[in-house]
């Protein structure tokens, strides 16, 4: 089930290991049981580790196409850009999700494609307010005004992924309503939806149930 | 109890210090550990410290000397090669006995190696990496919130005996996101009246001695702090380990893999037992000593070519057969090869 507040390309962006690459994989897989022709497509120029790609085989099954830069997942650190990554805007018939990297560093990827997204895109603010650097609304607010900064762009909506990984319960999700609720306020954004691990099995009005597609390391 | 935080292992590592009230950070790049710098980065000056980005490790290392001669609490980091090249400022610092804490988010070697987690700097980091007789402390977390909890301890425990505590941890807990557990309560302040500060009598740190008899005693002193060390410092774990047969040793991240092949050995009722050290220095000998007094057999479980395993068989004087179960490379040993390991060792040993 999509939320409203998305658009033909739908952008994540946020604060470092906010879970944006989750809460992609995510939509992109929800995206594809209505969509014909679906994308995610991995901008991340930051951190060499816990990308899409690890999602490769997952994605292709459901018919999903990945772009993701050819030296993603080979532990090479250098930032590069997948060389088709703009054709998620020329092809119009695709439905694209962007999966952008952490904090302004990250989103000075969108920079480029500035114009594109202006036309038809969602950009959506990915929060966690279990993040320490993020954990009240001031500063989410304040790391949100960065990376529009370094990427060009104004967000358009807030997807609230607060969670606490393994160690979530259904109590610290329903806590952070009124931080996602607030900053909504201060940045005037939509809060979207609140996604929560689907094992939670929380109902309400915008919380929508989300596998989470990562391997837990057996430890 | 207070709010847990999700947190990336090298982030953790950061928080820790500031709780512990370092203000002083000097960091240079290197996968895997750049979140902890970039962490500081962000933080120092929200705090009124120092984060400074030094030109390369050796400056890291040497600000570090300069900023805990003048009596403050300071840290830097880096990664495997970049912990090579720290290698004299430690030397110095101990020359010195001035307390420090340095974190190696190790990746696998030798040379550049690669960006995988590893723990092949097991020798290095406990055996003494620059040159002299001397020591550091050694702390082995095993998780995020250890990584938060012996840092926050290392600061206190760097002054008290005036030694770098060195954080050994690697790249699979560093990039490792976990619920943490922040600490409270009071840090216990030291006096440093050794410290160069200004206002204050001259004081001289330095270790330059060029009178033989001078310099040996300077060794001998700081051997005699070492010893004190070695009686009151050792730390580890014990897991299923009371009644064990088949100790399995293993630090860090090893040691959480360890955990489910033990699991798995105890349900099949083999009594199987892990040791964990977290002070990889003062290596906890009593604890081995006394484990070899039931146990039949030893299994070194490391992600390096066999470093530890040369303190777990000092340690029991090689009374019982120690075997290595390793992987390296940037690759983590899975439960399955310890259970075979374990299984080999019972089939020989009883």
């Amino acid at each position: 089930m999509l939320p409203d507040g998305m658009s033909r390309v739908t952008v994540l962006a946020g604060h470092y290991g906010s879970g944006k690459t989750t809460v992609a994989t995510h939509l992109a897989l929800e995206l594809r049981k209505t969509r014909e022709r679906v994308t995610l497509c991995d901008l991340d120029i930051v951190n060499p580790y816990f990308r899409s790609i690890d999602n490769r085989e997952l994605l292709e099954k459901a018919g999903v196409r990945l772009i993701s830069s050819p030296l993603a997942g080979t532990s090479v650190e250098s930032p590069g850009f997948p060389p088709d990554a703009a054709s998620v805007f020329d092809d119009t018939d695709v439905a694209a999700v962007i999966d952008v990297g952490g904090d302004d560093r990250g989103a000075l990827a969108l920079g480029r494609y500035s114009e594109h997204l202006k036309k038809d895109a969602a950009i959506l603010l990915v929060i966690n307010k279990y993040r320490p650097l993020s954990a009240n609304a001031k500063d989410a607010a304040a790391l949100c005004r960065e990376i529009e900064s370094a990427g060009k762009f104004r967000f358009t909506g807030i997807v609230n992924n607060s969670n606490l990984a393994r160690e979530t319960t259904a109590q610290d999700v329903l806590n952070s309503l009124p931080y996602a609720e607030e900053l909504g306020k201060t940045l005037r954004l939509p809060v979207i939806a609140t996604f929560a691990a689907d094992w939670l099995e929380i109902t309400g009005e915008n919380i929508r149930p989300m596998n989470i597609y990562k391997k837990w390391v057996t430890l | 109890m207070s709010e847990k935080i999700l947190i990336k292992g090298n982030e953790a590592l950061a928080e820790a210090a500031i709780a512990a009230g370092c203000r002083h950070f000097f960091g240079y790049p290197i996968t895997p550990q750049n979140e902890l710098a970039a962490h500081m980065s962000r933080r120092m000056p929200q705090m009124e410290g120092v984060y400074l980005q030094a030109e390369s490790e050796i400056s890291a290392v040497n600000m570090v000397y300069g900023a805990s001669a003048a009596g403050v609490r300071c840290m830097t980091s880096s990664s495997s090669p970049g912990i090579s090249l720290k290698a004299e400022g430690l030397s110095y610092l101990a020359g010195c006995d001035l307390p420090a804490v340095v974190v190696n988010v190790q990746r696998g070697g030798p040379g550049l190696g690669g960006i995988q987690p590893s723990q092949a700097d097991y020798f290095q980091a406990t055996k003494g990496c620059g040159h002299g007789d001397y020591r550091m402390i050694v702390l082995a977390p095993n998780s995020v919130q250890e990584m938060y909890d012996h840092t926050y301890a290392s600061f206190a425990l760097a002054d008290k005996y005036r030694m770098t505590v060195m954080i050994l941890t690697d790249g699979l807990l560093g990039q490792m996101m976990e619920p943490v557990e922040v600490a409270g309560g009071e840090q216990t302040v030291f006096d440093k009246p050794w410290a160069v500060a200004q206002g204050k009598d001259k004081q001289v740190v330095n270790s330059l001695f060029l009178k033989p008899d001078a310099l040996e005693k300077s060794n001998l002193d700081r051997f005699a702090k070492y010893r004190r060390v070695e009686d009151d410092e050792q730390r580890y774990e014990g897991y299923q380990l009371d009644d064990a047969d088949i100790v399995v040793a293993a630090y860090g991240a090893s040691s959480r893999i360890a955990r489910n092949a033990i699991d798995e050995a105890r349900s099949r009722g083999i009594k199987a037992g892990l040791l964990r050290p977290i002070t990889l220095w003062p290596f906890p000998k009593t604890a081995f000593a006394k484990a070899a007094e039931r146990a039949r057999a030893f299994i070194s479980v490391e992600m390096s070519m066999g470093q530890m395993i040369e303190d777990v068989e000092l340690a029991i004087r090689c009374s019982r057969p120690v075997t290595l179960c390793n992987r390296v490379g940037g690759v983590a040993p899975d439960p399955k090869m310890i259970l075979d390991a374990i299984l080999e060792a019972k089939e020989k040993a009883i």
